[in-house]
């Protein structure tokens, strides 16, 4: 698939999506919205995962995203959601490129740890935090949106095409960016990162680049999620969260963008249902099901339409 | 100085069970090259067997010191059956795959036990204090700490004594160190490398519920105490180097200290200090205390 | 090149210890431009320590690399490998989830300056013309879109070669360009090398084990044992050395 063919594929899936929303009911209305805030921050993973490494603390951006925009609303009055959205995919795109530097010179465990313990850290620091509302965390009121309030079904309408809109935008530039001189980069390193610095290019700045990019993505989700959720807490931070990020991408595979979505949809479905009908027991099923892919569909669900070499998992093609 | 003393003790009687669960963790990473994620939840499996025992040997009139031999038998119990069959039915089917997928596997297991506990011991907690009173109280220094604490102490100590002695010093312990050292040497040297594996899986899993099944009297066993758990004994083997016995220990009273340090001088500082530690130990000395330096070569 | 008489690479007095195992020891080696160059000895007698510390995977505990007259010592392997040296590997080091394509890309990418753009496409601007040239040179284009881990070894260790030469080095380095190669194969396959590398590369240091290759293929051959060089002059003059004999060639040839 050319770059023109994907983008116009990748325009025809929002337009479809946001034609599609007018006749969902609001709370799936709702909950695709909050799949799409996830999912964006698992295809943040996905960017990170193909160089070979695997975040365990994508919660700390996504927490950093959240609050920025949160904080941004109720202390500084600013309630356009759209620049809220901004300030807190910028907010968390800074501290990626501060942190990404020192992260890029780990590998394996010893990364996915290091992650593990800032966004550790920064749960932390909040839950003992009065100020932002401690472990309770604060509400936010409804957004704007170009001066009007986001109220009611036509409000949770917007917040919808919204999220379609910017998530749908952001995953198709990771699709150009796989497709990339530095994609490809990025995919060498994962096979053999020692060659790729004989070739005279620094691994650690691919990766820190490519860490900083995850990291303004998982902002942009904790932005969109605390506009359309209207709370925000420290678990935003917590592994467990970092966790489901990263069961999202492993679910979904490395081959295509649009398998994350799906994934994080199938999330918050399963998590939904089982909720109201088997609420002790919704983990396990999310764990059984977590082996279950790992072990019949290792390259994810996105393998079954997206992977052109089935025998090489990290190598496929990208579908928008 | 009454303070400093206050907090030498309560970080080293923290330090003491969570050294223990530690070396399960480290001991599993340093031979199957695993770090398992659902280790807390067999230290909160080893908890919650313990209190059922406990009160079950209460019922048939075995009180006083019959309870220590009940959490005893609780964390022999859970290893015998909960090691063999995650090791051998379960992460063997995924040896050979990137050490990422074996972190997601042992995940999956924790949130797959998290539930099960929940389904076998309701979301209530349980309380199993009368143990905590079995050796009375001690006078140390003119501070008054509970005997049990002292002696949690002693089994941190004997524990890892045990271990060390039995990897360094019995023939059995050297064929465990060769498969550390490499997996495919010592198989093509007819060591049973999967005999290997489980037995050292088992006792790993075991260390992790004999702390659990020996802090039990001391806290209120209840959902979540897993994840708390693992989170710190990562912190611990982090610190001093993945698959290191003497790390396991500096890494546990490191992180015994800060956290006491936090609790009686920055009470809001808790959980952070032991990932601030965590985090300036990775970024000083990439692989822990203990192990030799080994980033991203160039 | 006529009266310009400055080596490309001027290696003196390297010294290099592992514990106690002397990997190298008063090494001194200039290489002039448009000469091919032949390390020869037995294991561990010094020569990938040499091109791991002119490539900048080891760093000499005493002595200096120049490059052109620009000392080098102690640079890491990317920014020796930007300033005009590269090397390939005895093992060939490849992406193997790759095409051999992709793989040429990767190694042309990372030669340009402009070559990590973000959003531009890894084959435009004339990349995958450049990729597919190196690939026909070697014999090795009806490969192009296949992925490295369905190539046989031999061609593998082709490709390695290839993608050394993405950025034209000053120096090429070739650890053992025939290793695994058949005995009755390594003249052919070594004339396809040099053939190949005519033009991409004039200065070229390779390490061999065949002394009827080396003898064939370099215009000079220095001769290490045990982290010294023991003899260092033309391929006659070297293979027939008495200690050279002993050491290194004798019951090996």
């Amino acid at each position: 698939m050319s770059r023109t063919v994907l983008v116009l594929v990748a325009a025809g899936l929002m337009a479809a999506l946001l034609l599609i929303g007018l006749a969902l009911p609001r709370w799936l209305l709702f909950l695709v919205t909050l799949a799409a805030s996830h999912g964006i921050v698992s295809v943040g993973i996905l960017v990170i995962m193909r160089g070979g490494l695997v975040s365990f603390g994508q919660g700390l951006v996504f927490a950093i995203g959240g609050y920025a925009a949160a904080l941004s609303f109720t202390q500084l009055g600013i309630t356009d959601v759209i620049v809220l959205i901004l300030i807190g995919t910028a907010a968390a795109a800074l501290v990626g490129a501060a942190v990404g530097p020192l992260l890029a010179r780990y590998t394996g465990i010893f990364f996915g740890m290091l992650t593990l313990a800032l966004s550790m850290v920064a749960y932390g620091v909040l839950i003992k935090s009065p100020a932002v509302g401690g472990s309770d965390g604060f509400n936010i009121p409804r957004g704007t949106l170009f001066g009007v309030r986001l109220e009611g079904a036509g409000g949770d309408y917007a917040l919808y095409a919204l999220a379609i809109l910017v998530t749908g935008i952001a995953a198709t530039a990771v699709a150009l960016h796989t497709r990339s001189a530095r994609g490809l980069m990025t995919r060498a390193i994962h096979g053999n990162g020692l060659r790729v610095e004989y070739l005279g290019t620094s691994v650690q700045s691919v990766m820190a680049i490519n860490f900083t990019i995850a990291a303004a993505l998982g902002g942009l989700g904790g932005a969109l999620t605390i506009v359309a959720l209207g709370h925000i807490e420290p678990t935003f931070a917590f592994w467990t969260q970092s966790g489901e990020f990263v069961f999202v991408a492993i679910l979904a595979g490395s081959h295509s963008v649009t398998a994350v979505f799906i994934a994080s949809l199938a999330l918050e479905l399963v998590r939904s249902f089982s909720n109201l009908y088997f609420p002790n027991t919704w983990q396990m099923a999310l764990g059984l099901f977590l082996l279950a892919i790992i072990l019949f569909l290792p390259a994810g669900i996105g393998s079954l339409w997206a992977g052109r070499r089935k025998a090489s998992p990290s190598s496929g093609g990208e579908t928008p | 100085m009454q303070l400093a003393l206050t907090i030498l003790m309560d970080g080293l009687i923290y330090a003491s069970w969570l050294f223990v669960v530690a070396l399960g963790l480290t001991l599993v990473f340093g031979v199957l090259k695993i770090l398992n994620i659902a280790h807390g939840s067999l230290y909160a499996i080893g908890a919650y067997v313990a209190a059922s025992m406990v009160t079950l040997f209460a019922s048939w009139g075995l009180g006083g010191h019959f309870a220590l031999i009940a959490m005893l038998l609780a964390a022999i119990g859970v290893a015998l059956v909960m090691g063999p069959l995650m090791e051998r039915y379960l992460l063997r089917l995924f040896y050979g795959r990137d050490e990422v997928v074996l972190l997601l596997v042992t995940y999956a297991l924790f949130l797959i036990l998290e539930d099960a506990v929940k389904l076998i011991w309701g979301v209530n907690p349980y309380y199993v204090s009368e143990p905590y009173q079995l050796f009375g109280n001690v006078a140390f220094a003119s501070l008054f700490y509970v005997g049990y604490d002292f002696a949690l102490i002693g089994l941190a100590v004997v524990c890892g004594i045990a271990v060390w002695f039995a990897l360094n010093r019995t023939r059995s312990g050297k064929v465990v160190l060769a498969v550390i050292f490499s997996r495919e040497m010592s198989a093509s040297m007819g060591v049973n490398v999967d005999k290997v594996h489980m037995i050292a899986f088992t006792l790993g899993i075991f260390l992790a519920a004999l702390g659990g099944a020996f802090t039990a009297p001391m806290i209120s066993v209840q959902p979540g105490i897993s994840v708390s758990v693992i989170i710190v004994s990562f912190a611990v083997i982090i610190i001093g180097g993945l698959g290191s016995i003497e790390g396991a220990a500096i890494g546990a009273v490191i992180v015994g200290l800060a956290r006491a340090a936090a609790v009686h001088l920055m009470p809001e500082a808790e959980l952070f200090s032991i990932y601030l530690v965590m985090a300036a130990v990775l970024i000083f000395r990439p692989e822990g205390l203990f192990q030799r330096a080994a980033a991203r070569k160039i | 090149m006529a009266g310009d008489t400055r080596p490309v690479l001027s290696a003196r007095g390297l010294a290099k210890s592992f514990g106690a195992v002397v990997a190298a020891a008063e090494v001194t080696i200039e290489v002039p431009a448009g000469e091919k160059l032949c390390l020869i000895g037995s294991n561990g007698a010094g020569k990938t320590t040499f091109v791991n510390m002119v490539t900048g995977y080891l760093t000499p505990d005493a002595g200096t690399i120049e490059l052109d007259g620009e000392t080098i010592t102690g640079l890491a392997p990317r920014t020796i490998a930007r300033k005009g040296i590269c090397r390939s590997f005895q093992i060939p080091q490849l992406c193997i989830e790759l095409t051999a394509e992709e793989n040429m890309l990767v190694a042309i990418a990372a030669a340009e300056p402009r070559g990590l753009s973000f959003w531009a496409d890894p084959a435009a601007g004339g990349r995958d013309a450049r990729a597919r040239e190196l690939l026909d040179r070697f014999g090795i284009a009806a490969m192009a879109d296949r992925p490295v881990s369905e190539m046989p070894g031999g061609m593998r260790k082709l490709l390695d070669i290839a993608m050394a030469l993405a950025r034209r080095p000053r120096l090429l380095l070739l650890d053992e360009p025939t290793s695994g190669v058949s005995a009755e194969e390594k003249f052919p396959a070594m004339d396809r090398v040099m053939e190949a590398v005519s033009g991409q590369a004039s200065t070229i240091v390779f390490v061999e084990h065949d002394m009827d290759i080396v003898r064939g293929y370099a215009d000079r051959v220095i001769a290490f044992y045990s982290g010294r060089v023991i003899s260092d002059g033309t391929p006659d003059h070297v293979l027939s050395d008495a200690e050279v004999k002993r050491y290194v060639s004798g019951g090996a040839a």
